[in-house]
């Protein structure tokens, strides 16, 4: 590959409040590759697609494009340019169909007004040549992950671009959803439109990519060529040291169940069906994994066993004791603890200081409180004490939580929700957007936490995770279980394939075969 | 209730109204006739408030600063046809002033992202000041805005002298229901507005202007809002009072809110407001109701109430609504 | 940074806001002919120039103390208590009716009894709304313009019937002077009721400052979504933080009755509900800021005579200044634009986002 690159980036850097978050970066793009970029969480990888894509501008160097210098002044000067990006969290209107979803902002029209059938039949062809299974009438909001993800492609296709950016684009797909979308690319690349796939999964990497790129704090540390390479040196590349082998900590769970939901029933917020006739039970030390694709009724469980979605029917049952739906503090009370998939919403008050987030929960109770009073002086030792046990550096008891980083803050909702007696955990999506180190660490406290007779159900759409922390796991697939197994009788393959909506008498034969 | 029941719903509601408006012409068509038009004549500006609001919270943008485009757009209306008096004139005047504030609404709500609850609030007390200085009192205006007749159409009977008899603001009004119904589901100036008020990252993914839009869509907004007060100080009283909206900015938004969002749902809402305020005139006037008129007088609140009370939650209002979009 | 420098810092957009307004209202004086710094005196003489004045001005913030606390407490809990004005005014019009109507009652426990009917009302009025955006979502600031229309023509309705003065056949509508038992004295020319004012706003700091509930309602106001996952119980506690509001909001027109106008007459002191929110907002939304930001508030309406005596200006043009502070101090993104020293730490005020969905 010696011709020209399409697009080459020279000595390009983004600053953000002084923290430089691209630092002199220098790459090139040719065309018809499939170009990986690695990193972990705020390496830089966003903000360089985002520069490239025309929302940002750099604050140096230069963006060539064809060999020649341009600064996009916004996003519609990349799409003239051919630039196309595909958002980690779609950037897709709910209440529109496909048809309008494409259109937008190129519309057919006349003395502005639109022409739907034009678009309508551009969205058919579009979609027939390249294998889609979406129709132009099709309202987004009804649309499955996967399918949201081929309207975004076609966004992009609609505009023939000849440069697309997936950012990190198998997050929310089931095995053998990524493998479709896989075709697609390379169908793309054939076609010679420049592929950019970032993640941080190295065996897609290792899969796909024609060329790989290592950034870290900012910066470019390495590009290569798969075949120079393997997954272990690109993690210690990634990382900047050799990750390190953690030993197994493994105790059987007792057989003594700790907690128990029964045929619940719960509506989403536009009052359809999201979880049907639910039941599951956690034994005591044991953490239950619930695997599935986004959107398959994981949120509506977990807010539904947290007490905040009121639920149609049901019965959940905590050591013995019957447990109230809708009620946050009593089931707090008895030993629930919760770490909210949305942190920043639901985990912390940002403005508030660590000190008063760590008693978010108990703030009303000895010591915190006497009489009604607050006890500012028994508040403050204990914020000292769990910003010393669980590390949490660069802070003191005073600072904003909200200016601190999504790994401090998740360590700050876990002392908070470790630091009573707890009976059940429940924890949602706990290390997306973190970094290593930080995933890490909150593996080990969850896997620590076995030990003290607690049990933990753990909600994640990344198999990877669910594979190394769970004693069991179960795959929901709209609303309901498709399938539940101890973790050593499955297959990634298997799990993989009921997140999918795949059939259950193939459950069988795979299980008695491994 | 789903959406099939719900229309259901609405379609008897409408029926059973327009089948009781026959019954009543049949049995005593002046009275009818009066009723009516007085109730298109008071849902004007309320109409007009409400298309104001909805263009704005279509692009996302909150606006409760309607009370105070009316008011000034009342007022500068009313000045300019006192200086010039050209009607024509006095009449663009208030648009015009209704147009700036609806900028200036942007500028706080979009580009200094104040809260907009806020920045409405802004605005309605800064047009209470700002009329309140410069009002000259005692004057009023020599002529106003009188009503027409279209030939041919207004001989229709029932309608005829309903909706092509009537005051000109009203008239172009009800031809601005149907074009902005239009414009709003199947124009590309739309389609971009309920984007930008839906998503507006996704909007500015695709070369958008968001600012642009929510900045615009204000503006014309707050120019409707301008002709809504031209008409209460010009066409309905001849006069400025302070006190003279009263009210109407906050119940076009619940009128707004009945009306789904919708140019044409919002027209029917308004009319079944300004019904139940002329029925209350007539009865009172014909002797045949003895209660308290502060009672009366209420009761557009308290309908008003009511209806953000049961509908603001159903009614599914844009998604992004009164969320700032930041840049960069 | 140190204490003193951050209050130092949260001082300057208020200080800012109203030199701002001044500089803005005396071009305006002086584009209508007059000298602004003769208008201005005469402003400053009106309000603060000898002890009659100062007490004219005491008077006139009182009410203003107890709206801006009003707006002040529901501000911190994120919601926009607009319909103090209604509040206020059935506060103001059951103290008067148990001022006049209910006798016998020895001096302390009358007044006492009056005080209380008047927080009862303005609370039960506040609670109404609360409830409305508890439990189907209605934005306060809706409800809360319309139950003030409301609230005028019960008033109304009121004061020409049930509540009507009818000696000395009377025609006004207005209700009787209340018993002198219900009198609220001043203490050495000073309204003992802006003493009051004083002790609510202390009171109310401590208790935002130091209690659990205070620190539920900051919770509620700086993370609605976090507070409901801790457990604090958002329904009912919004009802509960509008009865309170509305409470403070009561006890502003007990004490207006009680201890100035010893009688209901409809039409007065409308448009408190706005200068409350201006108030609250110079406040940096702080109960004891509340007290500056009403006697300056308070000051130029006192003097608003004086200064139209001394220079020909209509009072209309506090209206215009008042305005003007307002618009400063909400668009306060536009100064820390200008001067970013000024940014602060806090979480702006965030009530759009209850629009709609809950």
């Amino acid at each position: 590959m010696a011709d020209e690159p399409f697009i080459q980036l020279k000595q390009v850097t983004k600053r953000f409040a002084g923290v430089v978050a691209n630092d002199h970066i220098d790459l090139a793009f040719h065309r018809g590759e499939i170009h990986s970029i690695l990193g972990e969480n705020g390496a830089g990888k966003s903000t360089l697609m985002n520069l490239l894509s025309g929302l940002f501008r750099p604050d140096e160097g230069e963006i060539l494009v064809n060999g020649r210098s341009i600064m996009f002044k916004s996003s519609r000067e990349a799409i003239k340019q051919g630039i196309g990006m595909v958002h980690q969290h779609f950037m897709l209107v709910n209440r529109f169909t496909v048809a309008e979803n494409i259109i937008l902002g190129q519309e057919p029209a006349t003395f502005g007004l639109l022409h739907m059938k034009k678009a309508r039949e551009k969205v058919r062809q579009i979609s027939d040549a390249y294998d889609f299974n979406v129709h132009p009438d099709d309202r987004v909001e009804n649309l499955s992950v996967g399918q949201q993800q081929q309207v975004e492609i076609m966004k992009a296709l609609y505009r023939d671009i000849s440069f697309l950016i997936l950012d990190e684009p198998t997050a929310v797909l089931t095995p053998s959803e990524s493998q479709a979308l896989f075709e697609i690319m390379r169908t793309l690349s054939k076609q010679g439109v420049t592929i950019i796939f970032i993640t941080h999964k190295l065996k897609e990497v290792m899969a796909i990519a024609s060329r790989i790129t290592v950034m870290r704090k900012g910066a470019v540390v390495t590009t290569c060529l798969p075949g120079e390479t393997d997954e272990e040196e690109l993690v210690s590349v990634m990382i900047g040291r050799k990750p390190e082998k953690r030993e197994e900590k493994k105790e059987n769970p007792s057989d003594r169940i700790i907690f128990e939901v029964s045929n619940l029933n719960v509506l989403n917020d536009v009052g359809i069906s999201a979880i049907k006739n639910f039941s599951l039970s956690v034994r005591e030390g044991e953490i239950v994994g619930i695997a599935g694709v986004q959107g398959n009724g994981q949120t509506e469980l977990v807010e539904a066993l947290t007490g905040n979605r009121p639920v149609q029917s049901g019965g959940m049952v905590l050591d013995g004791d019957k447990m109230p739906f809708s009620n946050p503090r009593r089931l707090i009370e008895n030993g629930f603890g919760h770490v909210p998939e949305d942190r920043l919403k639901h985990g912390l008050v940002l403005s508030f200081s660590v000190a008063d987030n760590q008693v978010l929960c108990s703030y009303y109770k000895r010591p915190y409180a006497r009489s009604g009073i607050r006890n500012t002086k028994a508040i403050l030792e204990n914020s000292q004490k769990l910003i010393r046990e669980y590390d949490i550096r660069g802070t003191t008891p005073h600072t904003p939580s909200g200016h601190l980083s999504g790994g401090n803050q998740q360590k700050v909702i876990l002392s908070r929700e470790l630091n009573r007696e707890l009976k059940l955990l429940i924890a949602s999506q706990p290390t997306r957007g973190l970094d290593v180190g930080a995933v890490q660490s909150v593996h080990e406290r969850l896997s620590d936490l076995r030990e003290t007779g607690a049990g933990v159900i753990l909600v994640s759409s990344d198999l990877d995770e669910i594979f190394s922390l769970s004693d069991r796991i179960a795959v929901m697939y709209q609303g309901e279980v498709a399938g539940e197994f101890l973790k050593e009788t499955v297959t990634r393959e298997l799990v993989g394939n009921l997140m999918g909506g795949g059939k259950t008498n193939l459950t069988k034969d795979h299980v008695s075969s491994s | 209730m789903n959406t099939s029941a719900k229309k259901i719903v609405y379609y008897f509601i409408s029926g059973t109204l327009i089948l009781s408006v026959f019954i009543s012409y049949f049995f005593n068509a002046p009275v009818t006739i009066a009723v009516l038009s007085s109730a298109i004549r008071q849902s004007t500006p309320l109409v007009l408030g409400a298309m104001c609001g909805l263009i704005g919270e279509r692009a996302g943008v909150i606006n409760i600063g309607i009370e105070g485009q009316m008011l000034f757009g009342a007022f500068t209306g009313f000045i300019v046809s006192i200086w010039t008096g050209n009607l024509f004139l006095a009449v663009c005047a208030g648009m015009v002033s209704g147009l700036l504030l609806g900028l200036f609404l942007g500028f706080m709500a979009v580009s200094l992202h104040v809260d907009q609850i806020i920045a409405g609030t802004v605005i309605n007390i800064a047009a209470v000041g700002v009329c309140g200085y410069f009002y000259p009192t005692g004057l009023s205006v020599s002529n106003k805005l009188q009503a027409m007749s279209i030939p041919f159409l207004s001989d229709i009977p029932l309608i005829g002298p309903l909706f092509f008899s009537n005051s000109p603001i009203t008239m172009v009004t009800i031809l601005l229901v149907f074009f902005l119904q239009f414009m709003l589901f199947r124009s590309t100036w739309g389609l971009r507005t309920r984007a930008s008020g839906e998503h507006p990252e996704a909007a500015e993914t695709l070369g958008l202007n968001v600012y642009t839009i929510r900045y615009s869509r204000l503006m014309a907004g707050g120019a409707l809002a301008g002709l809504a007060g031209v008409f209460l100080s010009l066409e309905a009283v001849g006069t400025f009072e302070r006190n003279m909206v009263n009210g109407r900015g906050f119940i076009a938004l619940a009128v707004m809110i009945f009306g789904r969002w919708t140019p044409i749902g919002s027209w029917g809402a308004a009319l079944l407001f300004a019904l139940t305020s002329a029925l209350q005139t007539q009865l009172q006037f014909s002797d045949t109701l003895h209660i308290p008129h502060q009672f009366t007088g209420m009761l557009p609140y308290l309908m008003t109430v009511f209806v953000i009370a049961v509908f603001m939650k159903r009614n599914n209002p844009p998604e992004a609504l009164g969320m700032p979009f930041e840049k960069d | 940074m140190t204490r003193l420098a951050s209050i130092l810092q949260s001082l300057m957009i208020p200080v800012l806001a109203v030199l701002l307004s001044f500089i803005i209202g005396g071009g305006l004086i002086y584009l209508s002919g007059a000298d602004p710094f003769l208008a201005l005196n005469g402003l400053f003489m009106g309000a603060f120039g000898d002890l009659d004045a100062f007490s004219r001005t005491l008077e006139k913030a009182t009410p203003l103390v107890f709206n801006g606390l009003a707006l002040t407490l529901a501000f911190k809990a994120g919601l926009f208590n607009i319909g103090v004005q209604g509040q206020f005014l059935f506060g103001a019009i059951i103290s008067a009716a148990v001022g006049c109507y209910v006798s016998g009652l020895p001096v302390p426990v009358h007044m006492a009894v009056a005080v209380f009917s008047g927080i009862v009302a303005g609370a039960v009025y506040g609670m109404i709304q609360g409830a409305l955006k508890a439990y189907r979502g209605a934005h306060e600031v809706i409800t809360g313009i319309m139950l003030n229309y409301v609230a005028i023509n019960i008033t109304d309705y009121w004061t020409k019937g049930p509540f009507m003065d009818t000696a000395n056949s009377n025609s006004i509508p207005r209700t009787p002077l209340i018993l002198e038992s219900c009198q609220i004295p001043d203490i050495w020319g000073i309204p003992s009721g802006f003493l009051i004012a004083v002790l609510v706003s202390v009171v109310l700091w401590l208790f935002l400052k130091k209690t659990v509930t205070g620190f539920e309602i900051k919770t509620m106001g700086q993370g609605i979504h976090a507070a409901r996952y801790a457990g604090i119980k958002i329904n009912g506690m919004m009802i509960f933080i509008m009865g309170l509001s509305g409470g403070l909001a009561g006890i502003g027109g007990a004490v207006e009755t009680m201890g100035v106008t010893h009688r209901f007459q409809p039409g007065f002191n409308l448009g408190l509900g706005f200068e409350g929110i201006t108030i609250a907002l110079l406040s940096r939304i702080h109960p004891v800021g509340v007290l500056p930001a009403a006697l300056l508030l308070g000051g130029m309406k006192a003097g608003a005579g004086m200064m139209q005596f001394s220079s020909d200006i209509p009072t209309e043009i506090i209206d215009m200044m008042m305005a003007m502070i307002l618009l400063f101090v909400a668009a306060d993104k536009l100064m820390t634009r200008v001067l970013p020293v000024l940014k602060k730490k806090e979480k702006g005020l965030a009530l759009s986002a209850g629009w709609g969905s809950k």
